[in-house]
């Protein structure tokens, strides 16, 4: 295969891990709650899959059987985080940065001392190839277009068309913006916003686990998912708040990101090691002009939830 | 009467109401209460995760005396524990008044690693070159700098246009670590990036290593509680947090407030990064600050944003850390143990403020029946 080709379907299923990662916080950020434990959660998830395959790698289940069972562990590990995080800032309204960056600390930890017990000729060796169907067999980068990657495309349009088409979106939205008017017009602010934080938690996990799981498929894969989960912060300023935005935006970033591994492959670009920091920052640097740009043009639509950060206690004023 | 029936079975299990003042004794009894069930629940994790306590169960009460064993056993760990507290300190410290008046700098990890890398910058380039006195006081200028540039830049567009505090430091954070490494593979080209110690620009000591930056953050801790508290600057930064509009009709300006706190606020990060950079470690990477502007948050939000309490807090954060470590050293567990033992206890430590903050009243009880019938009597007047 051409081998410019390649590697945009290498960026390409390397973004697959921020589509997830990002649609998860833009959910639980249209509910008003900026989850700084996005990057922990995803560690979790990973580990959650992880230690489902761990236990049936093996087992001569059939391989749908595995992909399904891998990715309800991923669900529930990482919704158990995204529960214990809605649990604190919703019901106890604790401070979110703090709760998030709490979750993060610890999620990353506890992944880290359940990874190093796992062994990876069980998790990774057998279930890779049924979570890389259908193209397990190519040599090419084209192989890593597996199961979760086409589920990542579908969440994210999935999420966007939930948020922009239905009543259950625009009550989200309502929720996000000002809380205490979509209390007071009988839409249950608890409930969405519970529900909106454990769902996107689960699908943040997915992201980790992809990339464990089909992604990288190493054994070392786990150690750098805790950075791709604050570039999935990042990302969705990127997308200005709309899931299927991510898609570009991710495939934007793992161009970005993987370039400069990838263009030592050319006589005719000059690149010095000194260059590529400099490449792996641009992620970060466009996204900060992203949202200065944004903040300039103040349009209403591309600006970050109104109440987003802010905890709600209906006897406030 | 039927109607009154079916809203009385509708009535909510408890509801909430905010606590208008509480007894400090109370406060902290909550508080106490939720470390020691903390540290219950770390027990239990423990139990899961290590293989040599589930073997030994006895060995549980070793398990707990790791901690003090980890900050306390001797006199090496102790200053070592004290040196750790100021660091923290300073920087949580330095993210104080942005916190108060609600700007939330969750930048202070960039802050901090960019004045690192402006104070060895400075020593790379001249150590050797002019007299150790000025060399100190260039890179104490090249830190502070750095660290209000670094600092000022989400100010000005926040205080010119709005842009979300938040997500921007965050970004910056990043820029600062890709900025490290830039200068790493350009400082050393060898291509290991790893910077060798350098051997001017240290800062004189006094008794030991650590007692002269253990003495500077002190003095700093109150210094800036009084700047907090008892002058007009302080004043203005608490007044912005409460109301931005009560400040704009009193004549306080808002933006030059917001620049000026955040200038200040990248200065003392960049104290910090001098104090890594002159007094400890003589060299820069993209670890040189090991997450602790992100432990800085926490240690100043636990500290309720007062610099004599984060002294407490800043202990706290540090104690367990240097504990679970002592825990991954004696059984002999991964590395990753004391980021699990620290989360657990944040966890337990930040939910408890709920109960010194709310009061919950629950359907069944007899206060509750009391209040329902007072205000039922004042209905029915």
């Amino acid at each position: 295969m051409n081998v410019w080709l390649n590697f945009l379907i290498d960026s390409l299923a390397f973004g697959a891990t921020f589509v997830y990662g990002s649609t998860g916080e833009i959910l639980t950020e249209k509910a008003g709650h900026l989850n700084l434990g996005i990057p922990g959660i995803m560690c979790m998830g990973g580990a959650g899959g992880c230690l489902v395959l761990n236990m049936i790698g093996k087992s001569g289940l059939p391989g749908a059987v595995i992909v399904i069972l891998g990715i309800m562990g991923a669900l529930v590990m990482s919704m158990a985080c995204g529960l214990l995080y809605s649990f604190l800032t919703v019901t106890l309204r604790v401070n979110q940065n703090v709760t998030g960056l709490a979750l993060t600390t610890f999620g990353s930890g506890l992944m880290k001392v359940i990874m190093s017990k796992l062994k990876a000729t069980v998790y990774l060796t057998g279930p890779k190839f049924f979570y890389r169907w259908p193209f397990a067999d190519r040599q090419d980068s084209l192989h890593c277009l597996g199961i979760l990657f086409f589920l990542a495309i579908a969440i994210a349009i999935a999420a966007g068309w939930v948020l922009m088409r239905t009543r259950v979106g625009l009550h989200l939205r309502a929720v996000g913006e000002n809380p205490a008017t979509a209390d007071a017009v009988g839409i249950n602010v608890t409930r969405y916003k519970y529900l909106t934080t454990c769902i996107g938690s689960g699908i943040a996990g997915l992201g980790g686990f992809y990339y464990i799981i089909d992604y990288m498929a190493s054994q070392e894969a786990y150690l750098s998912i805790e950075a791709f989960g604050w570039l999935s912060i990042a990302l969705v300023i990127f997308a200005l708040w709309r899931p299927p935005v991510t898609i570009i935006g991710s495939f934007v970033f793992g161009v970005l990101f993987s370039c400069s591994s990838f263009i030592t492959h050319f006589d005719w670009i000059r690149v010095t090691m000194a260059n590529k920091p400099l490449l792996r920052m641009l992620p970060y640097v466009v996204t900060i002009l992203v949202l200065i740009i944004s903040s300039i043009r103040n349009k209403r639509e591309n600006q970050p939830p109104a109440s987003l950060g802010l905890n709600y206690f209906r006897e406030d004023r | 009467m039927n109607r009154r029936q079916t809203e009385e079975v509708r009535e909510p299990l408890f509801h909430l109401t905010r606590r208008m003042g509480i007894s400090p004794v109370k406060a902290w009894g909550i508080r106490a209460a939720a470390f020691v069930l903390g540290m219950l629940a770390c027990g239990l994790i423990a139990f899961l995760l290590i293989e040599r306590l589930r073997e030994n169960p006895g060995r549980i009460g070793a398990f707990y005396y790791a901690f003090i064993k980890g900050s306390f056993s001797t006199s090496y760990k102790f200053w070592k524990f004290l040196k750790n507290v100021a660091i923290l300190l300073c920087i949580s410290l330095a993210l104080t008044p942005a916190f108060r008046m609600r700007f939330w700098n969750i930048g202070g990890e960039g802050q901090t690693l960019v004045s690192v890398l402006g104070a060895i910058a400075v020593d790379f380039y001249f150590g050797g070159r002019i007299p150790e006195w000025l060399l100190l006081i260039l890179m104490f200028a090249a830190a502070l700098v750095s660290g209000a540039v670094w600092g000022v830049i989400p100010a000005l567009f926040r205080a010119k246009w709005g842009t979300n505090e938040t997500l921007f430091t965050l970004m910056m954070n990043y820029v600062a670590t890709y900025l490290v490494s830039f200068f790493l593979v350009v400082w050393v080209p060898n291509g290991s990036s790893s910077l060798p110690r350098q051997q001017h620009g240290r800062l004189p000591t006094i008794g030991n290593d650590y007692l002269l930056i253990i003495l500077i953050v002190l003095v700093l801790t109150i210094g800036l509680y009084i700047y907090l508290y008892y002058t007009k600057h302080g004043y203005e930064i608490s007044v912005v947090g409460e109301s931005v509009r009560t400040a704009q009709y009193v004549g306080i300006k808002v933006n030059r407030v917001i620049i000026r706190t955040m200038i200040l606020s990248g200065m003392l990060c960049g104290l910090a990064g001098y104090l890594i950079a002159a007094g400890l470690d003589q060299t820069v990477t993209t670890e040189s600050v090991g997450g602790q502007g992100f432990t800085g948050i926490m240690v100043s939000w636990l500290g309720g944003f007062n610099p004599l309490t984060m002294i407490l807090t800043a202990g706290l954060v540090q104690f367990l850390n240097q504990g679970a470590s002592q825990i991954s050293q004696d059984f002999d567990v991964s590395g990753a143990l004391p980021n699990v033992i620290t989360g657990i206890m944040l966890f337990f430590i930040i939910g408890c403020e709920f109960f010194v903050n709310y009061k919950i009243h629950f359907r069944g009880s007899k206060k509750h029946a009391e209040a329902a019938a007072e205000m039922g009597r004042g209905i029915g007047k």
